[in-house]
């Protein structure tokens, strides 16, 4: 490879923000000066090329230091790891919080999704956007779902400049109340720190109200601080709880207490049944994964687990970006730990001594709760060369991803990790065969991993009895939209939809429940009695996907919210096919045409996507492009949303 | 001048194609079997010489137990496997997809593509006269070759070409995401800008002509490019040791462009910036 470097040079403060990633550069092929000694010999070659992978974490380090990413930035962080720059400008433009133009540095970004646009997001874009005009320093973006739909409408703000974390000192301070699950304020909020004004800050705002989300761009330190995640659970503190039990009661800043509320039991039995016991017991569970593909957990680990090619990886995908998904978001919230350890098993069960945790870059809080979790773990000797004393040597690395609700597709998010642009792989190989750097790998979300922890305490047996025979044990479910308590529940699989809508405080006009998310599918407020199971889904004649139950009043009109899940996909597609390419586009133009028409008017156009959306389901190379016209067509076949 | 190097002999495995049995050797993909049983399946990404990125799917259909429809261009042969072209689900995606092609970009200079639209019955006007389209001006920015990307159909094969999978040179990448997705160089900066080393070997492989010879692209805008009039002879490179071989297609008794065949074991149709472009000095009369 002989690559080419353009003229520009980096600023001395991109410099700075790629070397503190990567260590200074060693000599000129870097792009140190030149001593005499570089005329003699050239470094870099396969050991940086090995390196591809810091890509992405070098584009984070530059965008969060300078809020854009420059030709000479981009250049300097190429050369560093061997990285042809034409590629890694097509990575750099993949990613939605990325930009290689220049941007203010604060970057406000407003969910206009659909359980937001159901909570009047379209005003609050309005709004901001005239209070915030050009000139302001501050950009507004409309955003695809930040996955904080229980508070609806919601807004994120990112700072960029220069970040010395203390984040686990913020963690450390005593929160409001002073107790457990206490709140810091947002992530370096920057007050009085360094009386500097450039420290790099993120501040989640909601619900956001113009005057919130305006303060939270342009002074953090006076908006409102987040509150605790135990808010986005309405059981919380429920003792019959199994997965979010923890959530609320338990300080997910202190490792001792996760243990004194059982933490790390499950990692225990887990080395007492040794590996191939591990997976006889996840098998036996019948535990499927909580992702919406619903393949048995245990036979992915068993065929990760069995194949004679090295190392092996675990990858934890914590990228939601479903529109109305975020109980992975409160999982690593307010239970961190449980995550740690969990990884820590399947690593165990599957051969993995690496496991990447791709968290998606929405996530600021998240992100920081398990930073500390997995430091602390790394300071007790939970990870490491030498878990638990047990000899097995396991460690994780977190990743960051960048505004791409493609990255969830297991593939996509490899070559995510990878420095690759985040486009899907054609499958087969499959995975377990051939995943991660080519290797073979687990990939689970962070919802199925958190199972793993009831099935080894509780043993197999008594978790399989919980659900129903093909669906079993606790599940997951998001609610939002029209009820009075938005938030993640908890639930044996076999609750029917109504059940958990009464949970939640379902109102009486109530007109669609969107189940699955923007992949899934629309039931009608007569179908309540749908099974909340996998099977059952299927047999109404609809999907669980990944629990995602929006519910929409009379209020909310429907033609919009179509129009907002096609634009949605067609901003997410890859790109990489056609069908799904040009498929997303054509058929948001074809709702936009008939937004307002019935009937006769709408025929033609529904004939159209009917057409469109039958190839797109056929031919795409992966599940967005297969799924994208799922919701909508339930619309028109359920919900006669044209008629 | 053909050589076809012998490979190592592989195993034939067995399977169904439209109700036949069929045998083809191990690692074949449905494509190859199709291809060998005198079946036409439309390809756009596949290239002789690359592998597909199956990312048009034109080529896609039906297996038996497949939940979806199948790139026959990339999904190798099974043994046991029931393959079937021709299925009205088959037909129509290929339908669709042609016409959604043909409704975003400019397919005037891929061949075969017209003939494929009337095979399928495609209506790529049936999206309305508001249907987003890749409108982009032709770039030329540079005397050897011209990008025109409203003629693209995203089919990574110069990607390839220019990358791992022959020149390592990684003068383009595809940039941005879904619909405003575009081949670029680094910064999307002018060719000249960039790390390309003009050697064409992208032109050679693009099946649109989104990437087409100076020459080609003047000729063509000044209505004089006419295939039925140009003869092309295949000789031997005059610059350098290697040899490669190149096609001359001549028009009007003065060169226009130059190919290399791709059936080559040496060069499998890739040229050098001397090679592929620099034919002048032969035409240079004075
Ligand atoms: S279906 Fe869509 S997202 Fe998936 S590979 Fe194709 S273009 Fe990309
Ligand atoms: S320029 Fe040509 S070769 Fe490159 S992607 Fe477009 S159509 Fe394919
Ligand atoms: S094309 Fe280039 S490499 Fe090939 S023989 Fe000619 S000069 Fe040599
Ligand atoms: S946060 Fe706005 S829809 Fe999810
Ligand atoms: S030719 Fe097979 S997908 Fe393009």
């Amino acid at each position: 490879m002989d690559l080419r470097f353009g003229d520009s040079k980096p600023t001395d403060e991109e410099r700075a923000a790629v070397d503190a990633l990567l260590g200074p550069p060693e000599s000129s092929w870097e792009g140190a000066d030149r001593s005499d000694a570089d005329l003699r010999w050239a470094r870099g070659g396969r050991e940086a090329r090995n390196r591809r992978d810091l890509l992405l974490p070098g584009l984070h380090a530059v965008n969060d230091r300078v809020g854009w990413i420059s030709e000479g930035a981009l250049d300097y962080l190429c050369r560093r790891l061997t990285v042809p720059p034409a590629e890694a400008y097509g990575v750099a433009t993949f990613y939605a919080m990325f930009s290689v133009r220049p941007r203010p540095a604060t970057v406000l970004h407003v969910c206009t999704d659909l359980a937001c646009t159901a909570a009047g997001a379209a005003g609050l874009c309005a709004d901001v956007e005239s209070r915030l005009a050009p000139g302001s320093g501050v950009q507004v973006e409309r955003s695809a779902c930040l996955g904080l739909c229980e508070r609806a409408p919601a807004a994120l703000a990112i700072r960029a400049g220069e970040t010395a974390r203390p984040a686990f000192e913020d963690e450390a301070r005593p929160g409001p109340q002073g107790g457990p699950g206490a709140q810091p304020p947002g992530e370096g909020n920057g007050k009085g720190r360094r009386g500097r004004t450039t420290q790099r800050s993120t501040a989640v705002c909601a619900p956001a109200t113009p005057d919130t989300a305006v303060r939270a761009a342009t002074a953090p330190e006076t908006a409102p601080p987040e509150p605790p995640p135990a808010t986005a659970v309405p059981q919380a503190g429920d003792p019959a709880l199994t997965l979010l039990r923890r959530v609320g009661t338990a300080d997910p800043a202190d490792l001792d207490d996760y243990r004194a509320h059982g933490g790390y039991t499950a990692l225990r039995r887990a080395f007492a049944l040794g590996p191939a016991g591990v997976i006889r017991e996840v098998t036996d569970s019948g535990l499927t994964g909580r992702g919406g593909a619903a393949f048995p957990t245990g036979r992915k680990w068993q065929a990760t687990a069995s194949q004679p090619d090295h190392p092996h990886y675990l990858v934890c995908n914590a990228d939601e970006s479903e529109p109305g998904t975020f109980k992975d978001r409160v999982l690593m919230e307010g239970d961190p730990y449980a995550l740690v350890e969990a990884m820590t098993i399947a690593a165990y069960a599957t051969g993995a001594h690496r496991g990447y945790l791709y968290l998606r870059g929405e996530y600021p809080r998240a992100l920081r709760r398990m930073e500390h979790a997995i430091g602390q773990a790394r300071a007790r000797g939970l990870l490491g060369d030498d878990v638990l004393g047990q000899g097995y040597a396991f460690d994780i690395e977190i990743r960051r991803g960048a505004g791409a609700y493609i990255c969830g597709e297991e593939t996509a998010l490899f070559n995510s990790i990878e420095g690759h642009r985040g486009e899907p792989r054609s499958k087969p190989p499959f995975p377990v065969e051939k995943g991660l750097f080519g290797r073979p790998t687990a990939e689970n979300n962070v919802e199925t991993l958190v199972n793993v922890l009831p099935v080894l305490t509780m043993g197999a047996q008594a978790y399989a009895a919980i659900g129903t025979g093909k669906s079993t044990g606790p599940k997951l479910f998001c609610v939002s939209g029209s009820v009075a308590r938005p938030g993640v529940y908890e639930l044996p699989f076999g609750a029917t939809l109504g059940e958990l809508l009464r949970l939640a405080g379902v109102r009486d006009n109530l007109r669609a429940v969107l189940l699955g998310g923007a992949a899934g599918g629309f039931v009608r407020p007569d179908e309540l009695d749908i099974p909340l199971t996998f099977e059952g889904t299927r047999e109404a004649g609809t999907t669980l996907g990944s629990g995602v139950v929006m519910a929409f009043d009379d209020t909310v009109p429907l033609p919009r919210l179509l129009l907002r899940i096609a634009e949605f996909f067609r901003d997410e597609s890859c790109g990489q096919c056609v069908p799904c390419r040009v498929g997303t586009v054509r058929q948001q133009e074809a709702l936009h045409r008939i937004a307002d028409r019935t009937g006769d008017g709408a025929a033609d156009d529904i004939a159209l996507l009917r057409e469109v959306g039958r190839t797109m389901r056929d031919a795409s190379i992966c599940g967005l492009g297969q799924t994208a016209w799922n919701a909508v067509e339930s619309a028109i076949d359920r919900l006669g949303a044209y008629e | 001048m053909t050589v076809t190097p012998l490979g190592i002999p592989r195993r034939l495995l067995e399977f169904t194609l439209d109700g036949e049995p069929v045998r083809a050797p191990e690692g074949s993909t449905i494509l190859d079997a199709c291809r060998a049983a005198g079946k036409d399946v439309p390809t756009l990404c596949e290239g002789d010489t690359l592998t597909p990125k199956n990312a048009c799917r034109v080529c896609v259909v039906e297996v038996e137990g497949s939940r979806t429809l199948v790139p026959a261009c990339s999904r190798r042969a099974e043994p046991g496997m029931e393959v079937r072209t021709g299925t009205e689900r088959a037909r129509h995606s290929r339908k669709v997809v042609l016409e959604l092609l043909a409704s975003s970009v400019d397919l005037s200079t891929t061949p075969r593509v017209a003939g494929w639209l009337k095979e399928y019955e495609a209506k790529p006007d049936r999206f309305g006269p508001d249907a987003a389209r890749v409108d982009e001006e032709p770039r030329v920015d540079n005397d050897l070759y011209v990008r025109d990307y409203g003629k693209c159909i995203l089919c990574y094969k110069c990607v390839d070409a220019c990358g791992d999978q022959w020149q390592n040179t990684f003068a383009i990448s595809v940039a941005g995401r879904g619909f405003d997705a575009r081949i670029a160089v680094e910064h999307d900066a002018p060719l000249t800008d960039s790390a390309c080393v003009y050697c064409g070997n992208c032109i050679e492989v693009c099946p649109t002509g989104a990437l087409s010879f100076k020459s080609e692209f003047d000729m063509r805008a000044a209505g004089t490019w006419d295939e039925s009039r140009q003869s092309e002879t295949t000789t031997v490179c005059a610059y350098c040791g290697v040899g490669c071989n190149l096609t001359l297609h001549v028009q009007d008794n003065e060169i226009v462009k130059v190919t290399s065949p791709h059936d080559n074991p040496v060069t499998h149709g890739n040229l050098c910036i001397k090679g592929r472009f620099g034919y002048q000095h032969v035409q240079n009369r004075d």
